[in-house]
């Protein structure tokens, strides 16, 4: 129902080990942790989806705010963010709810794999995001880094207008009334397009 | 004319998009299309006509989103009425001489529900049931439920519909490119679902086009009963300077939904981009077509909310561990509401190959009504099996199958007049497959005629509540050889006499078989692999079981169920890998099986120390200097907390061996700790991992989950009169359901001390909302447990 959302599909990402190790705030990890971690990929790539859900919008720099097309915000830290930029990607991204039920799974009965598998989810749906954002920079000239609600200044209330924004529906993610959203490994942000 | 007898006749034709529709009309992205009706209900009127015009014969009124969280009551209810009166007004207008209805339609609430979302499965049905009502009141001929992209919402608006109105019932499903549910769901498992609920029209639509969804459609095809609906999108939209545009024409559309009707879809339709041009190339396309006879598939199945289990093919295991008869600790742990047995056992027999789980908890001085429905919902939060719901209290019955997602099991019915009036409305009701055992009033028959005899009419009882062969699955009972050596002939032949005279399925719980005589694996193993060369469709036995697991492998193997041989090769080469004891580290000591968090050494070799060492000793001299020096590691920073974790985990399996051997009583527990994650926060890991080391520690921990209401904290400190309870809140959005707890306990249990932890919070503004004390991690909270410990034995503390 919501015109203009775009839905792409992406391979799997390759695995970064160390950033798993790193949110799972490990800086070496033991034969034990390796094996475990091992375990719990080995469990968790069967579940995994990558899903976008991507809109353009034009970025208006007014007085005191910027008006977004799906928002307007006073952010400052957004603002500096989306410099020289004339408009943006809005997208989420999603990694699927079979993570969030072996997250769910080892945390209740196992938290060192629950750890993990918490671990994993997080690093699995920024590597989506990194895949999304490199599509985008080899179709505009030049980006801004991704900027996600609740970062500095830019409030996380605007997930509602996010939501509203794009077909979230199409990739199975939802908005929960306390703005956390469903399957718990999303991402929702902006990606500026800068000018020249 | 009645639309379900017209569709026996008749191909049906539905109408296309509206969305894009509206936009081209001039509405405005973010706003709510259902308000249209009142707004422009000339507009909406129009498009519903060009539809009629077009061939339409159902007309779905512009209600997708129509419901009570997106509208207050008062607008729900204009929107509702406005949004029919418009289609049937755009009825009268059509000079199209077809047959005209107006559904109601229902799209989905764009919440998730929990346990992974926060909107509860009843909150759904009352949502849905609203907006049922008012279709009801302002006269639709038909509820339309679509573009459903979860099981469990589905289930919670089909259940609303059935609840709320005597109308027609189609249901649709959004299916990915994968064929699968956004939440994992394949075709045959909503087939299963839907059907067993009654829904008098099923299929797919929205998400791809004809072409992509066609092997979904051919699932629907195979599997479904009832007649088969479909409405493709317009191919995938392109994007191009901000407009959509779909790939697929009008003419290919209509050419690859018409081959789609040519092998049995007989309700067809559009969806997102669809528009009046392509169901009039659709009607046309399909001229001279009329819809093929839909053949009963009389499939025996249940499903979860991933995938079906069909019990009329290869015979399958039904796990039967969940079940508190007989043993003590698993009771126990019933008893105090904690679950996490019931979740063990599901996961290993899981992993051990079980295909449908039993799950009972029945015992006597539990509320089996609460506790029924509650470990079915945890169960499938972490394991995808269908469950066999196993009680003999109807309430409890009707409460696990309501929450249930999927089509469940039911352990049992028997002939008994009272059994059969309370199981079978519920079975019928639900859609669920029943166990039904061959006694009744007089007993169990001793020869196998009379148990068939009781089989016959349990069936003919059955059938006149609007169930069929398939939905029973006949328990011919299981009974101890060696008390009548002829009792094993009689379940064999009443199970073959259930199979040939009746046509029906078997099930036996086989362990019963070798109650009395030693070697019991052996016989139960031999008289499973007899009952299954007699037909028998499933098993009710322990999963861990290697004999019985090897049964079923090499039957299958031996009878051409197992292709390649994988499933048998498989096995067996799982019963070599598995060692008979877990590969010790030379001298290897408990101490530092913990330390290193080898779990599996842990509980082996706490287990061989028992044998020379007193519990008391063991704990004193290796699980505590163990995690004294593995938590001081932590907090040095030496350790990170997934090794902080595998070691609490090893000591825990440690701690569960010697357990055992403690005489009840001596266990030195320390005070008794309440922790919560605080109401509408369903993050829960933190507050595990404090639960696992508390218990560490001894101290008896009171684990309340997540979402907790702020008076379930304070009943259960003030029963427990705890000195402590931990509260966890990762969103800044529910840390003033915290401070509202926190108030609480200060008005109602002065005594008590707070704990806080969590992402958001750090000491100062735990401080602001009146906790005693910030942790940072599950150690510091250990620590301050310790002190409040040592205060309340002091008597510093009442």
């Amino acid at each position: 129902m919501r015109a203009g959302s775009e839905i792409r599909s992406f391979a799997p990402p390759p695995v970064d080990l160390r950033e798993i190790l790193r949110y799972a705030g490990i800086r070496e990890a033991t034969p034990e942790i390796s094996a475990l971690l091992e375990e719990c990929l080995r469990q968790a790539e069967p579940v995994l989806q990558y899903r976008v859900c991507c809109r353009k919008f034009p970025v208006v720099f007014e007085a005191d705010a910027l008006d977004l097309g799906f928002t307007r915000t006073t952010s400052r830290n957004l603002r500096k963010n989306l410099e020289n930029c004339r408009s943006l990607w809005l997208f989420s991204a999603t990694v699927g709810l079979g993570m969030d039920r072996l997250i769910a799974r080892y945390s209740r009965l196992s938290p060192a794999k629950g750890v993990l598998m918490q671990a994993i989810g997080t690093e699995r749906v920024e590597a989506l995001c990194d895949a999304f954002q490199g599509e985008i920079a080899a179709q505009e000239k030049s980006i801004a880094p991704r900027f996600s609600p609740g970062y500095g200044d830019f409030p996380l209330d605007c997930q509602r207008d996010i939501f509203a924004a794009l077909d979230c529906g199409s990739i199975g993610l939802t908005l929960n009334s306390n703005l956390f959203m469903t399957p718990s490994k999303s991402v929702t942000a902006v990606i500026g397009v800068r000018e020249g | 004319m009645n639309i379900l007898e017209y569709m026996t006749q008749h191909l049906l034709f539905l109408d296309g998009g509206m969305g894009s529709l509206l936009f081209a009309r001039g509405m405005q992205a973010g706003e709510l299309p259902e308000r249209w009706n009142l707004s422009h209900p000339e507009v909406i009127t129009q498009i519903h006509k060009e539809y009629f015009d077009a061939g339409t014969h159902v007309v779905n009124a512009n209600t997708f989103g129509a419901n009570c969280l997106k509208f207050s009551e008062e607008e729900l209810e204009q929107i509702v009425r406005s949004a029919l009166e418009n289609a049937r007004a755009a009825a009268a207008q059509s000079a199209s001489a077809s047959e005209k209805w107006v559904a109601l339609d229902i799209g989905p609430t764009g919440k998730m529900l929990a346990p992974y979302g926060d909107l509860d499965f009843e909150d759904a049905v009352k949502v849905f049931a609203k907006t049922v009502r008012l279709g009801v009141k302002y006269g639709a001929d038909l509820i339309f439920i679509e573009t459903m992209a979860d099981s469990y919402e589905t289930k919670a608006a089909l259940l609303a519909a059935k609840e709320n109105a005597s109308l027609p019932v189609f249901v649709s499903n959004a299916y990915g490119a994968d064929g699968k549910l956004m939440t994992g769901a394949n075709p045959a498992a909503m087939v299963a679902m839907l059907e067993g609920m009654g829904a008098d029209a099923i299929g797919v639509n929205c998400s791809l086009g004809p072409k992509a969804l066609a092997p979904v459609v051919e699932e629907y095809l195979r599997y479904a009963s009832v007649p088969v609906l479909l409405k493709p999108n317009a191919g995938l939209p392109q994007v191009v300077d901000g407009k959509t545009f779909y790939d697929v024409s009008p003419e290919e559309f209509a050419g690859e939904v018409a081959a789609l009707v040519d092998k049995g879809v007989s309700i067809a339709g559009g969806c997102c981009g669809t528009t009046p041009a392509y169901i009039a190339a659709l009607t046309n396309a399909c001229q001279g077509m009329t819809p093929k006879t839909v053949q009963p598939k009389n499939i025996c199945c249940v499903s979860s909310y991933t995938h079906c289990v069909r019990l009329d093919e290869a015979p399958v295991i039904i796990g039967e561990r969940i079940n508190p008869t007989g043993r003590k600790a698993f009771a126990q742990a019933l008893r105090q509401g904690d679950l996490d047995a019931v979740l063990r056992e599901a996961v290993s027999q899981q992993e051990a190959g079980a295909d449908i789980l039993d799950v009972n908890v029945g015992l006597p001085e539990l509320n089996e009504a609460a506790v029924l429905p509650r470990a079915v919902g945890e169960i499938q939060a972490i394991v995808d099996l269908p469950l066999q719901i196993d009680t003999s209290h109807p309430a409890a019955l009707e409460k696990a199958l309501r929450r249930y997602n999927g089509k469940a099991m039911i352990n049992s019915v028997n002939g008994k007049e009272s059994s059969m009036a309370s199981v079978f409305p519920l079975a019928k009701k639900y859609g669920a497959v029943v166990v039904a055992l061959t006694l009744d009033e007089q007993g169990i028959p001793q020869r196998a005629a009379e148990r068939i005899a009781i089989a016959r009419r349990i069936l003919n009882r059955a059938r006149e509540y609007g169930l069929s062969e398939k939905d029973l699955i006949f328990d011919p009972l299981t009974m101890t050889v060696s008390t009548d050596p002829g009792s094993a002939g009689e379940t064999l032949a009443a199970v073959s006499g259930i199979r040939l005279q009746l046509g029906c399925r078997c099930v036996l719980g086989v362990s019963n078989i070798s109650f009395g005589l030693p070697g019991r694996e052996l016989l139960n193993s031999t008289f499973l692999t007899l009952a299954l060369e007699h037909g028998l469709s499933a098993a009710i036995v322990n999963p861990h079981s290697a004999a019985m697991r090897g049964s079923f492998a090499a039957f299958k193997a031996l009878r051409g169920l197992d292709t390649g041989f994988t499933g048998y090769i498989a096995h067996c080469s799982a019963q070599q890998d598995s060692p008979a004891a877990p590969v010790k580290q030379a001298n290897e000591t408990l101490f530092q099986a913990i330390v290193t968090g080898r779990k599996e050494q842990a509980g082996a070799l706490a287990g061989a120390l028992l044998a020379s060492t007193p519990p008391m000793e063991l704990i004193s001299r290796e699980i505590l200097p163990a995690l004294d020096h593995v938590g001081r590691a932590f907090e040095e920073k030496k350790f990170y907390l997934p090794q902080l974790l595998m070691s609490a985990e090893a000591a825990k399996a440690a701690f569960d061996r010697i357990k055992a051997h403690f005489p009840k009583g001596t266990a030195a527990d320390k005070c008794p700790v309440v922790l919560a994650t605080v109401q509408g926060d369903i993050h829960d890991i933190g507050k595990n991992i404090v639960r696992l080391l508390l218990e560490n520690y001894g101290f008896p921990v009171t684990d309340l989950g997540k979402d907790v209401a702020p008076e379930t904290v304070v009943e259960a400190v003030v029963k427990l009169h705890a000195p402590l309870a931990g509260l966890s809140a990762l969103m800044t959005t529910t840390v003033p359901a915290m401070e509202e707890t926190i108030r609480q306990l200060r008005e109602k249990a002065p005594w008590c001390r707070t704990v806080v932890g969590g992402a958001v919070l750090n000491r100062q503004y735990a401080q602001s909302i009146g906790a005693d004390r910030y942790a940072a991690d599950a150690m510091e909270t250990v620590r301050y447990a310790e002190e409040i410990f040592e205060e309340a034995k002091n008597g510093r503390l009442k």
